[in-house]
């Protein structure tokens, strides 16, 4: 494997791996909103103590992400700086007040309704823009010549393919999260939530691969060589639909425990997770050479060597370094909020 | 304003907001640190409230100062592209590390919240170690991509293309020890006073001899310390970094200083303003011969001035109020935390005169301010560069010119954060008092820590 695709191997598994956090953190922000008015069901509760601790982590990793590319394909930087600018400009404004409110609703209570609203509806608003970000690179509205690009707007705003992309990220953050939610509430013996967020997870699964598929028939006219690219690859989409099955398979499926409770989440997320790294290999490899078709490919966006060396070693010490910390600390908190919601069970 | 200078403005807000609770953000934890520190040799609980309290603040501080920092990270590839594709070819290290920095705070600031009562001191005290270590860390590396565009190496330029890429040695920089060490410090000096301007304020406001009065005494104290001995050790590297101006970015220095001619014997002004026509400075106090000794530790020191250097190289002359305010300020803090610590020690007073601690209530800000001259000086006297003789600023910045609206928004975002950290701050210590805290810390079996990250 040459360099160049070792890179941006390394910067699909960082956008893949942000992709499934945030949507997580998104889509809890959403739900917690959804179900204000339910408080007997505990909905809201559960959306909100799995937000808490993990914006820190995915704040940071948007800059991770950001720094990645432009360490390893710093001669992207330009046309992606320019034509990302407002997309971008807009995600960090809502991501700020965001997070800021976030933290703030720990020490003022009244803030907590505000924070409820505030990261609801940017949990929706956000992942919209952010896989906007895909269409950008692959349907070639980035135009003039070097050091004089721009992002053609109106051509974006009026592509079917752009919408079909939003509406896909959209439903797939709102699939994952109340996947997620629903083992997560699951886990702390919260019935009502777990089958709130299991129902969420069988109507908002089958809408996303509808908008999965509204995406695959705006590829083929809009960006043809991409739907190209990834038809040689068709089998393994067909495999990301069987994962997609086993995991609809997974939620209907009768409980073996005594309970009264239907579905195996955490066989459901599982699956839905490696359902979207096919999915997203598929894509990434079609998409390859181009990082923003058909001004940059990986080669030409590429560092310089020297420079790669030293920067691919720093994440190999850092992620050796770090990687055993934070699952230390997860299951630390994972523990401590299951016990925390059992004690509180306990109190009322 | 051209697009340029909007561009400029744009990232200088960002900055002139992320630095305030960035510096903050370094000081702080190194107070946690040093109170904790207090607390094991005193056995004093009043210094673990302190510690928890401190760590509260922080905790909402960071509400701003991570996104503020995630604006800028992401920032600086959205405003000035050209710029980042020479740092991404070149000085990615610094960047690279800094993340893993970040995380090793996250972690254990995680760590020391949540399982404060779970684990023993001295692993209480270790895990604030890291925390500062990663805050001071972060910012010493960020600090480093300053440096470098001030003193850039390990690559060179030719015909356009760059080459003799050597990215450890654009790590090591020339100026990288000074520039990050002053960084580290001046951020310690202003944790510590804006502590004390806390404290001193709670002072005025409470009756000598309460619990209240003697808790808050105690925090200032041990920041008159640890202030003293910071500001301190600013002076001498900032010494350092007046020599590494001299010879390594002259017009800088001179245009810091409102020198016209080269001379020897050169003087120092302090105060007044620059006068591009008059080729002076106006209204100001001039010290002779002592800018040629504190460039280069001899009065013969032949001290370059603007007129060497093409007109279009030179920085904005209004660099030497900025210089100015920064010098006089910091010479300020040493002289009050001077006079405080022989006050308390050696005069054996058992508490300060009012106007001691109105003095000390204005330092805290005046710090910020300080910080906040320093960069815009340190920034703004880089230009016509954002890589000093490499790359101008017109070559680094985006070619996409309708910026009014995304700063105006930017504008709305910090505004509606500035004015809600304060109102967090005020609102929570209002409901939870250090009477509160002192009498939790008491009943030792109640959870003195509670998640706030």
């Amino acid at each position: 494997m040459s360099d160049a695709l070792l890179a941006i191997t390394l910067v699909w598994g960082f956008i893949f791996l942000y992709a499934i956090m945030a949507s997580m953190d998104f889509g809890a922000g959403f739900w917690a909103m959804t179900y204000i008015k339910k408080e007997e069901t505990n909905a809201t509760k559960i959306a909100n103590s799995y937000l808490s601790p993990t914006w820190e982590v995915t704040n940071t990793f948007v800059v991770g992400l950001v720094i990645a590319i432009y360490s390893l394909f710093p001669g992207a930087v330009f046309t992606i700086g320019v034509a990302l600018i407002v997309p971008a400009s807009l995600i960090l404004v809502l991501l700020c007040i965001r997070s800021a409110f976030l933290v703030f609703s720990h020490s003022v209570e009244k803030y907590e309704k505000a924070l409820t609203y505030i990261s609801g509806l940017t949990g929706l608003i956000i992942p919209g823009l952010l896989i906007s970000v895909l269409p950008i690179t692959h349907l070639g509205f980035v135009e003039g010549m070097r050091g004089n690009e721009e992002l053609n707007l109106f051509k974006l705003f009026t592509s079917p393919n752009e919408y079909a992309f939003m509406g896909f990220g959209i439903l797939s953050t709102l699939f994952l999260s109340s996947l997620l939610l629903s083992d997560y509430s699951k886990q702390a013996d919260e019935m009502k939530a777990y089958k709130i967020y299991r129902r969420d997870a069988m109507i908002t699964g089958p809408l996303m691969l509808v908008m999965a598929m509204m995406v695959m028939i705006t590829l083929k006219s809009e960006a043809n060589w991409l739907y190209e690219g990834m038809m040689k690859n068709s089998a393994l989409l067909l495999v990301s639909l069987v994962f997609f099955i086993i995991s609809g398979v997974a939620l209907y499926l009768p409980y073996f425990s005594k309970r009264e409770v239907k579905g195996m989440p955490r066989i459901a997320v599982i699956a839905i997770i490696i359902q979207y790294l096919v999915g997203s290999y598929v894509y990434g490899i079609a998409h390859l050479p181009y990082i923003i078709y058909p001004n940059v490919t990986i080669l030409s966006g590429f560092t310089d060597p020297t420079s790669f060396r030293a920067v691919f070693a720093t994440y190999i010490v850092g992620f050796a370094i770090l990687v055993p910390g934070f699952y230390y600390f997860w299951s630390i908190f994972m523990k401590d909020q299951r016990r925390k919601f059992k004690r509180r069970q306990m109190t009322n | 304003m051209d697009h340029i200078q909007m561009a400029r403005a744009m990232f200088g807000t960002n900055m002139a907001v992320h630095i305030i609770f960035a510096t903050i953000g370094v000081g702080l934890p190194m107070m946690m640190l040093a109170a904790e520190l207090m607390y094991q040799r005193t056995k004093d609980l009043q210094y673990v409230v302190m510690a928890k309290r401190w760590t509260k603040t922080l905790g909402v501080l960071l509400g701003v100062g991570i996104p503020t920092g995630t604006i800028a990270g992401v920032q600086l590839s959205l405003l000035w592209p050209g710029f980042m594709e020479v740092i991404g070819r070149v000085m990615a290290l610094p960047f690279q590390i800094e993340i893993y920095a970040f995380m090793i705070e996250a972690l254990f600031m995680s760590i020391y919240v949540y399982a404060a009562e779970k684990i023993k001191p001295w692993a209480r005290v270790v895990s604030l170690f890291f925390v500062a270590f990663g805050a001071m860390a972060s910012a010493v590396l960020i600090s480093n991509v300053h440096a470098f565009e001030g003193t850039p190496a390990g690559f060179r330029f030719e015909n356009g293309e760059i080459v003799d890429v050597d990215p450890w040695a654009a790590f090591f920089n020339p100026s990288f020890l000074v520039t990050a060490g002053h960084t580290a410090l001046t951020a310690y000096t202003t944790g510590a006073f804006v502590v004390a301007a806390v404290a001193a304020y709670k002072m005025l406001r409470n009756k000598f001899g309460t619990t209240e009065f003697n808790f808050h005494q105690k925090a200032l104290k041990l920041s008159i310390v640890l202030g003293l001995v910071f500001s301190f050790l600013t002076a001498l590297n900032g010494h350092a970094t007046t020599q590494h101006l001299y010879r390594e970015q002259p017009e800088k220095l001179a245009a810091a200083e409102g020198l016209f001619e080269t001379k020897d014997h050169a003087g120092l002004t302090l105060f007044g303003y620059t006068d591009r026509e008059a080729q002076e400075v106006k209204y100001g106090i001039e010290f002779p011969w002592v800018l040629s000794f504190l460039s280069g530790n001899s009065f013969d020191t032949v001290v370059t001035g603007l007129n060497d250097f093409p007109e279009e190289y030179w920085p904005p002359l209004y660099v030497h109020i900025l210089f100015n305010a920064m010098v006089i300020i910091g010479s300020g803090l040493i002289a009050l935390a001077l006079f405080a610590l022989v006050w308390n020690k050696w005069l054996k007073k058992d508490t300060y005169p009012r106007w001691v601690l109105w003095l000390f209530v204005a330092a805290g800000p005046l710090s910020v301010i300080s910080i906040e001259c320093g960069w815009i000086f340190a920034c703004t006297g880089r230009q016509p560069w954002t890589i000093y003789r490499m790359l101008s600023t017109a070559d680094s910045v985006t070619s996409y010119e309708n910026l009014g609206f995304l700063f105006t928004m930017f504008i709305l975002v910090y505004i509606i954060l500035c004015v809600s950290v304060v109102f967090t701050l005020l609102y929570y210590f209002k409901r939870h008092s250090v009477m509160d805290d002192i009498y939790i810390a008491e009943q030792k079996d109640e959870r003195l820590f509670d998640s706030n990250s």
